[in-house]
């Protein structure tokens, strides 16, 4: 599989990682080899009180890809997104979605084995 | 009648207050202590304690053999406690709220009840005062399933033995505060005359007064800061119904885990006529009917 999701804060490879997951803006998902990309709007995040970042996972899994690129994931997350077998490399803030991305493409984001961010 | 005892900003005096007023009541009294995060009351009464039990939440186990991922409980729930993912099903039991929404939707019967544990209720007597408690367990994030447990057994106590209940309310204007609020006939709001007691005072009083029941106010630390809460009482037509001194004495029966209503016959005074107005304003309570928080 070739498709990833990275968060963004807005729709192009030119907007920012957005450091978070489940709150992210919303999530650009690539596929790496015809360079096509969609953007998933995930504005709706803001309102829940709980259970954002499941609500995440749920969305990049139904987007069908094999790895995610963001900044900081929680365990709840980080389990459902286990539980589907979707990669996550972490620690991209600051990046563009393209510098993440292409970082990605050279093997330099090594993936994490757990979530690096506390439960809420 | 059930009367709490809530706030806005912490440590104002709720616990002072409540613990005062259950030595001075003039009828059979339960007290009941609902801020279960740290339920503190016990500290002044110091009740024998005649039972505990553990309380649960009922949570969903799915039957992963029955289990079609149509996706109709993930949907459903709003905390995501539930979750389908293909041909994944996950639940998360911290997160669930026990609505039971879960159970009703699915059309497989995949879902059987499991159970997080709460914390726990005591009761037990201090002198002539029946005495009830919430405490939450450890790690555990939602404080008003506890309280509603908590106010089940109170209304079960009301109901078979009559008299009233004083609540010791949690601190905010919040979920919990709400939860312990909402079953009451009549709402005392202690607050401070410092600008951070004032503020959360405004907050509380906002949120409260939509519940449609009586307020009324108890300055407590009284010449201290400034007089901004008695303007803002006198322009909402909020009684104040006592005011404790800011006093070193009572500072200190405090700060000895004793009840300062019984310090000196003034505040003794204090406490009784304090209870006098609530029983006023308890006359003006519409009567309550069941509610939900």
């Amino acid at each position: 599989m070739t498709r990833i999701a990275v968060t963004s804060e807005g729709p192009s490879l030119d907007d920012r990682v957005d450091p978070r997951f489940g709150r992210a803006a919303g999530f650009l998902v690539v596929d790496l080899e015809t360079m096509d990309i969609q953007y998933i709007d995930n504005g709706q995040s803001q309102v829940m009180a709980q259970g954002a970042g499941i609500k995440a996972a749920q969305l990049v899994a139904r987007a069908g890809v094999s790895c995610l690129l963001t900044g900081y994931v929680g365990p709840k997350a980080f389990q459902a997104l286990a539980a589907v077998g979707i990669k996550v490399g972490q620690n991209l803030e600051g990046l563009t979605v393209r510098q993440a991305m292409e970082r990605y493409k050279s093997g330099l984001v090594e993936m994490a084995s757990g979530a690096n961010q506390a439960g809420r | 009648m059930i009367f709490a005892v809530a706030s806005g900003k912490g440590g104002t005096g709720k616990t002072t207050v409540t613990a005062s007023l259950a030595t001075v009541w003039d009828a059979p009294l339960v007290a009941v202590d609902l801020d279960v995060e740290e339920p503190n009351l016990h500290l002044f009464l110091q009740p024998c304690i005649d039972g505990r039990e553990t309380a649960h939440l009922t949570v969903p186990v799915v039957d992963k053999a029955k289990c079609t991922h149509c996706g109709a409980c993930s949907d459903l729930c709003q905390f995501s406690a539930i979750t389908v993912m293909g041909q994944l099903i996950l639940t998360f039991p911290e997160m669930c709220h026990g609505c039971g929404g879960c159970f009703a939707v699915c059309p497989e019967k995949a879902l059987s009840p499991g159970r997080r544990e709460l914390g726990e209720i005591t009761w037990g007597r201090a002198g002539r005062v029946d005495f009830l408690s919430g405490r939450l367990r450890v790690g555990e994030a939602m404080s008003p399933p506890l309280m509603r447990r908590v106010k089940a057994s109170l209304e079960q106590r009301l109901a078979a033995q009559g008299g009233d209940a004083v609540i010791d309310a949690p601190p905010g204007v919040s979920c919990p505060a709400v939860t312990a609020v909402l079953d009451s006939d009549v709402i005392l709001l202690v607050t401070e005359p410092t600008p951070f007691g004032f503020y959360d005072f405004q907050l509380a009083w906002e949120a409260f007064r939509t519940l449609g029941k009586p307020l009324g106010a108890v300055v407590n630390r009284a010449g201290l800061g400034h007089d901004a809460v008695y303007g803002f009482c006198r322009e909402k037509e909020l009684p104040i119904l006592a005011e404790i001194p800011y006093d070193r004495a009572i500072a200190e029966a405090y700060a000895r885990g004793r009840i300062i209503a019984g310090i000196s016959p003034g505040l003794q005074e204090t406490f009784v006529s304090l209870l006098g107005k609530m029983r006023d304003l308890a006359r003006q309570s519409p009567p309550r009917k069941a509610a939900h928080a």
